[in-house]
């Protein structure tokens, strides 16, 4: 595959609104992996998380929209404790749920979620859930 | 005069695991404190957000902390969560004056972050003493091999929480051998459970804890201890699938340190909410002679 790096793709408004958002700059990783490798979820991410940093790296913000990665990612910073860069790839991932549940789309509708669990899940489960993936 | 000690028992603690609030409670007073919950307190909002820009998710766990240093400078919490969420957000009220305003802008507030948040774990370690702690055991927990999971939000990011070491923590495994316990040390002790995946994506979560199950049995664990309700939640639910899919793999308890530390100090069996677990810890403490009776 072609890739045509462009200076207006890779400093694009919406790059810029990823670092404003999540305060981490995506030059800073210099793709070591040690973020997938420790990742817990990576086997169930589309892209796994050095991939993700790679395609904004690049400018690809389309692509890691598309991928399931933001909304598999569980936030335990494991990624953020093994980056030598100190980069938190948990915090780029969280600025893209942000991005898309700021405008008001839900990923996940309170009336889907199954009684049973609502029923005998950990309140702490039921709130973090909500906050993770509606808007 | 017994010390007091202010408690922040957060939502669930509250209702699904009551339990774990109140063998805390019932252990703090044999060992010779006392845990007084705040007298106003809401849900600190069960996540950090790990955006910066985010500090509207602030607000709730600000309102904790302003409030509760209304009662005094520490305040003290059981669940890991609770914990990582009000130990975070207090960091950036002190460390971040301009956050700290707009914080305090949506709370109507002046907290300046100058409250001390702490886990029980170092309640128990800081202020009374491992030494002390093994003192005030009465029932040994002698030949339990004990597994001890610490997940996520005990430990991460190590220079907000700082507990102990982020990717080789002891703390756990030294309370259990005051207790008389064997501690194991397994792989996945500080890996995630899943979390709150557990709400729509539970194959995730059930490849997760189970991992964290396998992990802790194949290293000899016989019994796991935890500090976590939906980690202990996820590890309970996860072993469905084990059973059905491990030949020979029967269920390993899951509970929460407090019922393990008041099994010890000599707490009365029955209050301690070990008919709450889904896999009973009973023929483990039969079969060890811990607690007299047959399976």
């Amino acid at each position: 595959m072609k890739i045509k790096l462009a200076k207006e793709d890779i400093e694009s408004s919406k790059i810029q609104l990823i670092e404003r958002v999540s305060g981490e700059e995506m030059r800073r990783c210099y793709q070591c992996g040690k973020c997938s490798a420790g990742c817990p979820v990576s086997f169930a991410m589309e892209l796994p998380p050095s991939q993700v940093m790679r395609f904004l790296q690049l400018g690809r913000v389309d692509e890691v929209m598309k991928a399931n990665s933001m909304w598999t990612c569980v936030g335990c910073l494991q990624c953020y404790a093994r980056c030598p860069q100190g980069v938190s790839v948990a915090a780029v991932l969280e600025a893209l749920r942000q991005i898309v549940l700021r405008k008001g789309t839900d990923h996940e509708r309170i009336k889907d979620v199954p009684f049973p669990f609502m029923k005998s899940a950990p309140q702490q489960a039921i709130v973090c859930g909500f906050r993770k993936f509606v808007s | 005069m017994t010390m007091k000690i202010p408690y922040y028992p957060g939502c669930t603690l509250n209702t699904v695991a009551k339990g774990f609030d109140a063998t805390a409670r019932e252990a703090a007073l044999k060992i010779g404190f006392e845990m007084e919950e705040l007298k106003l307190w809401n849900c600190c909002g069960a996540t950090f957000p790990l955006t910066p820009d985010n500090l509207i998710a602030l607000s709730a766990p600000a309102k904790v902390l302003s409030n509760a240093r209304k009662e005094g400078d520490t305040v003290t919490t059981l669940c890991s969560v609770c914990y990582n969420v009000l130990k975070r957000t207090n960091k950036v009220i002190k460390d971040d004056k301009e956050k700290r305003g707009v914080i305090n802008g949506f709370i109507d507030s002046e907290y300046d972050g100058s409250l001390s948040v702490l886990h029980y774990l170092e309640v128990l370690r800081d202020k009374i003493g491992f030494a002390r702690l093994k003192e005030a055991v009465k029932r040994p927990l002698k030949g339990i091999k004990a597994a001890t999971y610490y997940g996520c939000m005990l430990l991460r990011p190590f220079e907000d929480i700082g507990i102990d070491d982020a990717e080789k923590p002891t703390i756990f495994e030294n309370m259990l051998s005051a207790l008389g316990a064997t501690p194991v040390d397994f792989p996945n002790k500080i890996e995630c459970c899943g979390a709150h995946l557990a709400m729509n994506n539970t194959d995730v979560v059930e490849k997760l804890s189970g991992n964290v199950m396998t992990s802790a049995v194949d290293n000899g664990a016989e019994l796991i201890v935890t500090s976590c309700p939906l980690c202990q939640y996820n590890l309970e639910k996860s072993q469905k699938r084990l059973i059905e899919e491990r030949p020979g793999y029967t269920g390993v308890p899951v509970v929460y340190f407090t019922q393990v530390l008041g099994l010890a100090i000599g707490a009365d069996i029955n209050t301690l909410g070990f008919e709450k677990n889904e896999y009973s810890i009973m023929p483990l403490l039969h079969r060890k002679g811990i607690v007299a009776g047959e399976d």
